[in-house]
């Protein structure tokens, strides 16, 4: 049934991603003498901030930059390293044991193991603005793996919008990929300044503070930067016409462009920690929910462990420190590093990641982003799937919804295809803003498995044990067997 | 959308959208090879039938949802487009039949 997929049903450690994390962890599991396989959705490894790293059709290294070649390096010491490799795995489960339940195109089964990493990374926070579902507005993420993978860059104008590294690295690549870039609204509240000075010693020794000034000049001496951005309309009717904005509250002449890419910064992908009953916290300076971890990474469920920005924003490089870390404490539980070695071989990576962390605070503080584009008021939707306005969310929480799980209920909202992955946070803050309430109280959406959607055929070809089949059917229709 | 000069050469791929014959690179994912020839919208929605492209193309927002060789609900994001596929625009709800 799945013999065009060449795959053992036991494993060592299941990594479950190949961004910076995974790499690097999977990569030093198997340098270790473990037997570890890499389910990566992707069709090759690197993650989102390395995609493509190995095959990019672009061919002056210049337009992307120096550290996105980072990439082809960790994918070249993970193909020495040993370990398996699964292209386009999407992990549906993760259940006690631990099995890992995936689909590999169209095909599931199941790969048990005594550790799970989870390296699912981080996903762009939703940024709810009216007309943010229009045909021509997508995520400067979205932007700029169009750009990796495909070389392709919007025609026409251009408005970039938001803030965080992320929004100033996208204009730079442009710039230098020769597109038209309109402007870019920086929404970046003022006040930020203030929270975020105190940390700046912290970041200016950290290896960012120069990256980062390079680029803000790099973008800021070619392309017009509107700053003080506090409100922003995405208009059209079957794509993107236009981009209204307000500056300092008071409102500007719109820009025509037919692209409009938004970001706000990264948040945790959680829907598989939260699936698997991981304990969770809210985060009250990255404004996001995330799994708590020890310092190896290790979460709540023993055995399961997030490495890199699944755990905490820190960055592709933070991820590789923290990933090699999780990594050496899964061999030693594992038995493969020699008594009382564990802490010294930590060390490089714990020195090397903390020195970055130190500096990511600035970054957290000056980067928060604005309430109102986080927490949306009247028509705008909330919902992409299930097209739910936030009027409709405040509505049902003034006749008495408490949470995000009785919201589904009355609106589904968080009940579409996409399972609350481009919902979940701003339904949190909303129904908190509109009950006046802290967001640890609303909680967060009940994740369940099959995280992804899959087929009930699917799952009823699951490949199983007679005994399995016993327990549900007398005998096993004739030539079944396991 | 458009590709960037500095690109290296690849192997043309010729696939179908909505019965219209279209051209991309090996490597592509379906949803670039339908951006890159400024084709949509991938989908209507169920609930308002309104137009969606891709929003996040990294399997997160299920916004590319397409119909592949008969089969529905395929994000276009994380498939890559090879030569002759069929690919359709999705309208509505999936299908139960395809």
């Amino acid at each position: 049934m799945t013999s065009h997929i060449e795959y053992e049903r036991r494993y060592d450690v299941v990594v479950i991603g190949a961004g910076p994390a995974g790499l690097a962890s999977a990569t030093s599991l198997a340098e270790a003498g473990l037997n570890v396989v890499v389910l990566d959705e992707q069709t090759a490894p690197g993650g989102q901030i390395y995609r493509s790293a190995t095959r990019s059709p672009i061919s002056d290294p210049k337009i992307l930059g120096t550290e996105y070649y980072r990439g082809a390096e960790l994918v070249a010491a993970f193909e020495a390293s040993g370990a398996k490799y699964v292209p386009q795995a999407i992990v549906w489960s993760v259940s006690p044991g631990w099995d890992v339940g995936v689909s590999v195109r169209g095909h599931s089964f199941l790969i048990s193991a005594d550790a799970v990493i989870l390296a699912t990374g981080a996903q762009e926070r939703p940024f709810p603005i009216p007309g943010w579902t229009l045909p021509g507005v997508m995520t400067a993420g979205a932007a700029q793996i169009l750009l990796k993978t495909s070389g392709v860059v919007p025609d026409g104008e251009i408005v970039l919008a938001g803030c965080g590294p992320l929004l100033w690295l996208l204009a730079a690549q442009y710039l230098r990929a020769n597109a038209k870039i309109a402007c870019v609204l920086d929404t970046t509240p003022r006040s930020n300044w203030t929270k975020a000075i105190g940390y700046l010693p912290g970041f200016a020794l950290s290896p960012l503070a120069a990256k980062g000034a390079k680029l803000l000049l790099e973008v800021k001496s070619s392309t017009r930067v509107i700053a003080n951005v506090d409100s922003i309309k995405a208009v059209g009717e079957s794509g993107l016409n236009a981009v209204e904005f307000t500056r300092n509250g008071t409102t500007q002449k719109p820009i025509g462009a037919k692209t409009l890419l938004l970001h706000q910064g990264v948040i945790p992908n959680v829907n598989l920690s939260m699936a698997i009953g991981c304990e969770h916290v809210w985060d009250d300076t990255q404004l996001c929910f995330r799994p708590v971890t020890d310092e190896w990474g290790e979460t709540s469920k023993r055995g399961i462990f997030v490495a890199g920005d699944g755990a905490w924003i820190g960055g592709a490089v933070v991820a590789e420190h923290a990933a090699r870390l999780t990594a050496l404490k899964v061999a030693d539980r594992l038995g493969k590093i020699a008594a009382g070695e564990l802490s010294n071989r930590a060390s490089r990576d714990r020195a090397a990641k903390q020195r970055l962390v130190r500096g990511r605070a600035f970054l957290d503080k000056l980067y928060t982003p604005a309430k109102q584009f986080r927490v949306p008021e009247g028509e705008t939707i909330v919902c992409r799937c299930e097209e739910v306005t936030a009027r409709q969310l405040r509505d049902v929480v003034a006749l008495g919804c408490a949470g995000p799980n009785q919201a589904k209920a009355f609106l589904r909202c968080g009940m579409g295809p996409c399972q609350g992955r481009m919902c979940g946070v701003t339904v949190t803050e909303t129904i908190a803003d509109a009950r006046k309430v802290s967001v640890e109280e609303v909680g967060y959406y009940n994740i369940r498995f099959p995280i992804k959607p899959i087929s009930l055929g699917e799952f009823a070809a699951i490949p199983t044990t007679d005994e399995a089949m016993k327990t549900v059917v007398r005998e096993l229709p004739p030539g079944v067997t396991s | 959308m458009t590709r960037i000069a500095s690109c290296k050469s690849r192997t043309q791929v010729k696939f179908q959208f909505n019965g219209e014959t279209l051209t991309a690179f090996n490597g592509d994912s379906v949803a670039a090879a339908l951006l890159a020839s400024n084709a949509g919208p991938f989908r209507t929605t169920p609930v308002s039938h309104a137009p969606r492209n891709p929003y996040c193309m990294m399997g997160i927002c299920f916004d590319c949802l397409v119909t592949i060789d008969g089969v529905g609900n395929r994000q276009a994001c994380l498939c890559e487009v090879t030569d002759g596929m069929q690919v359709e625009t999705q309208l509505g709800r999936r299908d139960i039949a395809k």
